[in-house]
């Protein structure tokens, strides 16, 4: 008998695939080593749980019942293709470990192997955060696909080969050794930057997607910090992302208009997620270990320090710049270095700067020309800089940005 | 490969093409873009049409010419241009399709040239 699920179930269901999804798909293809499977097993328990539930009533611990299903999905399946060798082997493991506990709670987080298994270096890197979104948050590939810039279809076929990749190459489900870790985890941050990444570039607010996914880095963040507390890099990551996000009501006005940070109002920045940042970085820093996103997470740090002391130090973020470049050397870095040491020695400087950047790396690098412009600009180099202008109004995908860019050029 | 970005606009759009100068934000957003698309190098073609009230239709029906004033105005967005980009894929295409000012204001479809009839199209000996 079909009884039609009610507005509760529906809502039941819901909240029990956010909070599960990713933590059962990773307790599922750490043992079968195939997330592909993992996922169907648990849209099929999710479908399930719908009709189950709205007839029998939602059940006392909704994770445990949909990892029950799921994992019964994956058994029925495996027993129907007969499989043999180790997959039977892996299943026996399944259908035993997980019958004996059938609490996911009792049972390890496998997300932080997941979380590796998507940044392996078998992997292509620009699939490593794609498969994070779908594997471990539950994301469509069509709003992975939105938010990358890439058409559904194309992102649904990339996933699909992605994970078929990790079930035929076999790739581990395990921590890597501790002298790999760094260079492994370098991947899995990457990859939670720029799910964090592809949002704020599109912060109008008005996009609800693009605040969507801010959020899911800033959780994948927390994820990973909670899995490995004592590795400072992933601390400055989670840092560096609740400054950015504590800035998101600051960086459009009321009218939708673009405003720059230096002319934000820091009255309006989210001060608990500042503080978090705040306790996080303090954190990080008793490790004495310094890295990349630590170093750009204090940049932001002395930038909110504004909100209490009315000015912003441009002195100490230049230096933090000069560590970056250092550090970690990428155009991105080389231009913000560049602006900063505008604000400390002139644009004359900072111009010289710029001009050290290899030119080819910059063509569309929006960026680079919305800085170039701006020092023209203060150079009274009028032509040139409107050239500038031209090129970073041309580059943006962002219409406020546009707007913004149009106007300055004007003046 | 070749990429047309299909640029669709509403009347409104048309009818704000004619404030030219750089300093006009519509025309100075259009005027940069198509630099930065020149200066990427990627740069194959463009066309801006005329609005589309200036169009006119021919089809022949029952061997007779069939003519009628402008096209069908069944959407409120109509095709104003097209602009030929040479990119490696559709994700490169996808992405200066976003920076077409287009992109924020109306629609900008994005369609692969077909090469392949094109090159039948321009063969000096078809067979017969």
């Amino acid at each position: 008998m079909k009884t039609s699920p009610d507005k509760l179930t529906y809502r039941a269901v819901e909240a029990a695939a956010r909070q599960s999804y990713g933590r059962l798909v990773a307790l599922l293809s750490a043992r079968t080593r195939d997330p592909a499977g993992a996922e169907d097993a648990l849209a099929d328990a999710l479908l399930a749980a719908l009709n189950t539930w709205a007839r029998d009533g939602i059940p006392k611990n909704p994770q445990a019942w949909l990892l029950t299903a799921a994992r019964n999905r994956l058994l029925d399946h495996a027993r129907h293709l007969e499989v043999r060798d180790r997959s039977a082997s892996t299943l026996e493991i399944l259908a035993n470990e997980l019958y004996d506990t059938p609490d996911p709670d009792a049972l390890p987080d496998e997300r932080l192997k997941l979380l590796f298994v998507c940044a392996h270096p078998a992997i292509a890197p620009d699939m490593h955060t794609p498969l994070m979104l779908q594997t471990v948050l539950g994301l469509g590939a069509v709003e992975i696909g939105r938010a990358f810039l890439v058409s559904p279809k194309t992102m649904g076929q990339r996933l699909a080969r992605a994970k078929t990749k990790i079930r035929r190459a076999w790739i581990a489900f395990e921590i890597p050794a501790a002298d790999q870790i760094p260079q492994r985890l370098e991947a899995v941050l990457n990859a939670i930057y720029a799910a964090y990444g592809s949002s704020w570039e599109d912060a109008a607010g008005r996009d609800q997607r693009a605040v969507g996914l801010a959020e899911e880095a800033i959780w994948l963040a927390r994820v990973l910090r909670d899995a490995i507390p004592d590795e400072p890099e992933v601390r400055g990551l989670l840092a560096l992302l609740l400054h950015c996000e504590a800035r998101r009501p600051a960086r459009r006005a009321a009218d939708g208009r673009y405003v720059p940070l230096s002319e934000q109002d820091p009255h309006i920045w989210l001060a608990p997620l500042i503080d978090e940042a705040e306790r996080e970085l303090a954190v990080s820093a008793t490790h004495a270990r310094l890295g990349r996103f630590q170093i750009e997470a204090a940049i932001q740090s002395v930038h909110a320090e504004r909100a209490h002391t009315g000015h912003t130090d441009w002195v100490a973020i230049a230096t933090f710049y000069d560590e970056l470049t250092r550090l970690a050397p990428s155009i991105g870095a080389a231009v913000a270095r560049a602006a900063a040491h505008c604000e400390v020695h002139g644009a004359q400087t900072a111009l010289a700067m710029l001009n050290q950047i290899d030119a080819h790396s910059v063509i569309s690098y929006q960026p680079y020309w919305a800085v170039r412009a701006d020092m023209l600009r203060q150079l009274n180099c009028v032509h040139e800089a409107a050239e500038a202008f031209d090129r970073a109004i041309g580059l943006t995908d962002d219409h406020a940005v546009r707007a913004f860019l149009l106007e300055r050029r004007r003046r | 490969m070749q990429y047309a970005l299909l640029i669709y606009e509403t009347p409104a759009d048309f009818t704000r093409r004619q404030q030219a100068g750089d300093n006009v934000p519509h025309f100075g957003a259009w005027r940069a873009y198509y630099k930065a698309v020149v200066e990427a190098g990627i740069y194959a073609g463009v066309k801006p049409l005329d609005a589309p009230e200036t169009g006119t239709t021919v089809r022949l029906r029952d061997r007779k010419p069939l003519v009628q004033d402008g096209p069908y105005a069944s959407s409120k967005e109509q095709l104003g241009g097209f602009m030929l980009l040479e990119l490696p894929s559709l994700d490169a295409a996808l992405a200066w399709a976003a920076r077409c000012p287009a992109a924020s204001y109306g629609a900008v479809e994005i369609r692969p040239v077909d090469s392949e009839l094109q090159r039948r199209l321009e063969s000096e000996d078809q067979p017969r």
